[in-house]
């Protein structure tokens, strides 16, 4: 049969993509949006791998409220990005300087 | 090798191409729809390790309604690709570097005797009437109702700063106010002129 490990290991794999993608892709706003997201999944496949494994139901309703929090935090990202796109023309986060951070 | 690993190997081994191509991917359409197949694979994924009722979430919320939300922004925006993709060969060494050895570390850490077989074996499959979606339900509505209702809320938080964000009042469109509609009195609209009777004029 399959290990824990091997779950844990899909997402320590799908974590550190995910990182990389952020590193990557770090001027455009959209990937990094999705980035989080498969950042979210990582740990959810953690979550749900040792529900499963300790026999413990609690770790899957911390998965329910991890996707609530993520649908939340995706639907207000792309709404700030629509409002951004609508005041620079563009969605390079190069652009953004305006608090000259 | 039975059906379950198969099929744990093949869909684990989908999510990760499916995610290796949403980072790499040129063309931001294109990369939400490899989300898509990375969160469904996910899902299946899931499905080895009997959650069933996530898996399903997983799939009509994330796949039927953020994607979808992600793909009508992401075809709306007019978005210049190639000052965007500036720097991007750039941090592909560095990047590589610090994934590889995330995962290194991580598989040094899980290979080790505590998340061994042995120490954790795979629980058996549970009996015939069981239902993932009771159980959770069952939990959600007792232990975990105060923090349901908070996760309500930040939903509720999130539809209203999203409405606020992107509403907009443009002085060029014009719209009816309802309020003023109503509000409408008689001596608004109509004004009574006194005027002297006009004498018909003869036609013959």
């Amino acid at each position: 049969m399959i290990p824990l490990s091997h779950y844990l290991i899909l997402g320590a794999i799908l974590f550190a993509l995910s990182v990389v993608g952020i590193f990557l892709n770090r001027k455009n706003v959209v990937i990094l949006l999705m980035a989080i997201e498969l950042l979210l999944l990582a740990v959810n496949v953690n979550f749900v791998a040792f529900s499963h494994y300790l026999q413990d139901t609690a770790g899957q309703v911390f998965v329910f409220f991890i996707l609530t929090v993520a649908a939340a935090e995706s639907a207000i990202g792309l709404a700030i990005l629509i409002v951004l796109f609508r005041n620079r023309r563009s969605i390079n986060v190069e652009d953004l300087d305006t608090l000259k951070g | 090798m039975s059906f379950i690993q198969l099929a744990f190997y093949f869909f684990a081994a989908v999510t990760v191409f499916a995610a290796a191509m949403v980072i790499t991917i040129r063309n931001p359409v294109k990369a939400a729809l490899f989300l898509v197949l990375a969160f469904v694979s996910a899902a299946c994924v899931w499905l080895t390790l009997e959650a069933e009722f996530l898996a399903i979430v997983l799939v009509l919320v994330y796949v039927g309604a953020v994607m979808v939300l992600f793909l009508f922004v992401v075809m709306m925006l007019d978005i210049n690709l190639s000052r965007l993709r500036e720097g991007f060969g750039e941090y592909l060494p560095i990047g590589g570097l610090v994934a590889v050895l995330m995962v290194l570390e991580m598989a040094i850490v899980l290979s080790t005797d505590d998340f061994s077989e042995q120490r954790l074996p795979r629980p058996e499959a549970h009996t015939e009437g069981y239902s993932n979606t009771k159980e959770l339900g069952r939990l959600l509505y007792t232990f975990y109702v105060y923090p349901f209702e908070i996760a309500a809320l930040i939903l509720l938080v999130a539809i209203i700063a999203a409405i606020a964000l992107t509403l907009r009042k443009r002085p060029e469109t014009k719209y009816q106010n309802p309020a003023k509609q109503v509000s409408v009195r008689r001596d608004d609209r109509v004004r009574l002129v006194k005027m002297g009777a006009e004498r018909k004029r003869d036609e013959s």
